[in-house]
């Protein structure tokens, strides 16, 4: 841990983190984390998912309050709380917007803190002022009284980043700005942020994509597990390097992968396109085959999945189920010819979560338990049952409401429902989110089971250690792009994070 | 390294199969029944002609209209929809099945049952029409529903010139006012209507598709549930059965009212939410609303009796699906911790 190491910064430092921890029920988030930035610089914060990135900077915006440690904003420790470091000038645009759709432009930029005088709105200076920030973050063309909701999502990018000029921030987070944009946008936004510097602001990019971070930071930090683990100026990065600290770590021999035998192709999906995540994704998966598909979030897995099954539609490209060219129409559609997606979020789009384990289990296999309409009661029990036993479902009985569970036995009813529908093709986004060690090493034997048994897996992970120890290939996907498929032997962590992060293989 | 997450106690709240549906359905309606079983002992001291035969056939014939309609309501409620136009449904349906049956001969058997499957047909066109508004068109239940409920009123008003019709065949009202073994037929009526929709609800692949859409829509449709066919038909069953209840009004009254079943969309939906069906979608039974609605048709019969102001009724139904809903949204809550 040599965080602390000093860095040669021009200019006063702005803001300065010293020794930040965070721990979390079970996990420790940030152990003892130090950083500083100056006035007019850039500061690159790069990571794998669950480096403690995000966690950090919510404990910059006061959303979360550091166990130990303290901020400094021009020398002076910064008080809990989110509306302190509002005062204090620390604005954090998240990935998601925190923009009100149905209101104008003007109305969110001063959202809450419209000028007034005596209680009456000064309008004429409000829209002065909503000017003046557009037109420096390069939306001068924008009329302040457009609602936000009609304006293109680039560009309420840039209105959230006004939103931070109008509250004179002086120390700006952006976490991910470019996931959601096309390349021309990027280019702009880039624009942006280097008149911002000029205007002195200290900014902290948390940036997944390292040609963004060479391109704007002045220096960068790397996170692992919870610790800044190098900080250097970027002249003395390269794009090699930066991977290396950010995965540098021992792969266990926690998986269960053993060489199998691979049958014939089940599913060929060419160039498809779903508007806005999926630009151009193609795959090819054979039977008793497990391919991993990596990538940063945002760069479009889970839609690229979801249309895939029907479940989202696409507006070009073709996929193909065991040959036949039919498109599916619908998720239906889709388990009728034995294509399952089992999603990432199990409360949202998983589970009926008020119903129990067996109407759950049930519910992609009605036809299977009933006849003219009528569902057999023993049937749905048997079916129930034996899931439950298969996938090793810790419950007292089939009865139980499904959000009654944990995560990782959810998630085995899950994989339950799906494979009790007989399915050629699982999609399985992120299987294992969210759940406790030991019921990961079970459902990763599972995965290698349904496998043997001759079903075409593919698997969007974010956890390298997972994608790299269960993928026979591993698919990398950049932007919206299918940009690598790597055998197994040629799947590390290096390479890639390299392909994920700039959508180019590593040259050695 | 894999980063760990703390695992919920799993609980262990539960029994099985048929008994834990048992077990569900008396501690979700065990309140509504002593509740049913307390008033109507109170009404019984409270005023001799209470509990009397002809009196408890009342109720029920009274009650009959609102639990045939608040069957199919059941199912749309079930989805997290609702369905406002049942009230006019019963009325357009009585009253177009009036128009082709005029001047029919009065005991003429084709006659009356031509009526009955027009006014099932009317029911099935507007169920289909807000089915298809809401999944299709993708537009909200309450809005489609409302619209619905003014312009098939209005449609009542229109093809009827505002005049009642009556004299109709006998097959016709013999749903509404027929009697078979001396007890009246729509006591029989609402009786099989209660019998379809609970074995329709639980027993059948449609049910559970029913439930699955209302519980959570998304995951239903990602588990191959066909989420849109199952709101079309749930509208479609509540226009069927609205009709049928028109059928049984108007056969009762041996008349159709261009005013008839004004409101009545209200009691139908508080029968429902009484008898423990949430209208957030996912719960809710048959048999909570043959308990609710009666009672509802108890407390409106023992007010009639008590003699209270009729003014007074329609604040203490209000007063009641207040306390009904409460007491849902409190047994949501504890679910939740």
């Amino acid at each position: 841990m040599n965080s602390g190491q000093v860095m040669a910064v021009e200019g006063d430092v702005l803001l300065e983190m010293r020794g930040i921890e965070k721990s979390f029920p079970g996990v420790k988030a940030l152990r003892g984390v130090d950083l500083q930035v100056p006035a007019g610089h850039v500061l690159g914060l790069v990571g794998e998912n669950g480096a403690g990135k995000s966690t950090l900077m919510k404990v910059l915006s006061g959303a979360y309050d550091a166990d130990k440690g303290v901020i400094l904003v021009e020398g002076k420790e910064l008080p809990a709380g989110t509306s302190a470091a509002i005062s204090a000038g620390i604005a954090v645009i998240y990935q998601e917007l925190s923009l009100v759709n149905d209101m104008s432009v003007m109305e969110n930029l001063f959202l809450g803190r419209v000028p007034s005088k005596a209680g009456f709105l000064r309008r004429g200076l409000a829209r002065d002022r909503a000017r003046e920030a557009l037109s420096e973050v390069g939306l001068a063309a924008v009329d302040p009284d457009t609602r936000v909701g009609d304006l293109p999502l680039n560009k309420r990018q840039l209105v959230e980043l006004a939103k931070a000029l109008v509250r004179d921030a002086r120390i700006l987070v952006m976490d991910e700005p470019t996931a959601a944009l096309q390349s021309q946008d990027v280019e702009n936004l880039y624009k942006v942020v280097k008149a911002l510097k000029k205007r002195n602001l200290a900014i902290v990019l948390i940036s997944h994509h390292l040609e963004e971070v060479f391109e704007l930071a002045d220096s960068a930090v790397v996170m692992r597990d919870g610790s800044a683990v190098a900080s250097r100026p970027i002249a003395d990065w390269d794009e090699a390097a930066m991977v290396r600290a950010m995965v540098d770590r021992d792969l266990d021999d926690f998986f269960p992968w053993k060489e199998r035998e691979i049958g014939e192709i089940v599913l060929e999906v060419s160039g498809l396109v779903s508007a806005p995540l999926v630009r151009d994704a193609s795959l090819v998966v054979r039977a008793g085959e497990i391919v991993g598909v990596g990538g940063i979030a945002g760069a479009g897995r889970t839609d690229f999945l979801k249309a895939i099954s029907a479940a989202e539609s696409y507006s070009a490209g073709q996929v193909r189920v065991g040959g036949s060219a039919r498109k599916l129409k619908s998720p239906t559609d889709a388990l009728a010819n034995g294509v399952i997606y089992v999603p990432e979020d199990r409360k949202l789009e998983g589970l009926v979560m008020e119903a129990s384990i067996s109407e759950n289990i049930a519910l992609s296999n009605l036809r299977r338990i009933s006849r003219w309409g009528f569902v057999n009661a023993a049937k749905k029990k048997a079916l129930a049952n034996a899931a439950v036993k298969r996938f090793g479902v810790r419950t007292t009985s089939i009865g139980q409401m499904a959000g009654t569970l944990s995560g990782g036995n959810q998630q085995k009813v899950i994989l339950g429902r799906a494979t009790a529908s007989h399915p050629r093709i699982i999609l399985l986004d992120e299987p294992t989110r969210g759940i406790d060690v030991g019921a990961k090493a079970e459902i990763y034997g599972h995965m290698i089971t349904m496998a043997r048994e001759g079903a075409a897996i593919v698997m969007v992970s974010s956890e390298l250690p997972e994608l790299l120890g269960m993928s026979d290939r591993v698919v990398v996907m950049f932007r919206g792009r299918t940009v690598a498929d790597l055998p197994r032997d040629q799947a590390t962590s290096e390479i890639v994070t390299h392909w994920a992060t700039t959508g180019m293989g590593l040259e050695s | 390294m894999i980063r760990t997450t703390a695992t919920i106690d799993e609980s262990t709240k539960t029994t099985n199969g048929r008994r834990a549906y048992l077990a569900t359905l008396t501690s979700d309606l065990g309140p509504l029944i002593a509740a049913l079983i307390a008033i109507s002992i109170v009404l019984s001291f409270l005023t001799p002609s209470f509990l009397t035969a002809s009196n408890l056939t009342n109720v029920i014939i009274q009650t009959s209209v609102i639990g045939i309609a608040a069957v199919g309501g059941t199912f749309v409620i079930i989805t997290g929809g609702i369905d406002l136009s049942v009230g006019s449904v019963v009325a357009l349906a009585g009253m177009i099945a009036a128009q082709v049956m005029t001047g029919k001969p009065v005991d003429a058997v084709a006659g009356g049952l031509i009526g009955i499957a027009v006014a099932l047909a009317v029911g099935l066109i507007v169920g289909a029409v807000n089915g298809a508004s809401v999944t299709w068109l993708r537009l909200v239940p309450f809005i489609v529903t409302l619209a619905t409920l003014a312009s098939v009123r209005g449609l009542t008003l229109a093809v009827s010139d505002g005049v009642t019709k009556y004299g109709f065949p006998k097959s016709f009202d013999f749903l509404g006012s027929g009697a078979i073994a001396g007890i009246r037929v729509p006591v029989f009526a609402m009786l099989l209507m209660f019998v379809l929709g609970h074995i329709v609800l639980r027993q059948t692949t449609f049910g559970h598709q029913v439930f699955a859409v209302g519980g959570n829509r998304e995951a239903a449709r990602l588990a191959g549930i066909p989420v849109k066919k199952v709101l079309f038909l749930v509208y479609v069953i509540s226009g069927l059965s609205a009709a049928v209840a028109g059928v049984v009004l108007a056969g009762r009254l041996d008349s159709a009212l261009p005013s008839a079943a004004n409101g009545l969309e209200l009691q139908v939906i508080a029968g429902i939410v009484v008898g423990g069906t949430s209208l957030a979608g996912g719960r809710g039974s048959i048999v909570g609303t043959l308990v609710g609605v009666l009672l509802i048709g108890v407390i409106n019969n023992g007010l009639t009796l008590l003699g209270v102001n009729p003014f007074y009724t329609q604040f203490i139904q209000g007063v009641v699906i207040f306390a009904a809903v409460l007491l849902d949204a409190l047994s949501q809550r504890r679910r939740r911790v």
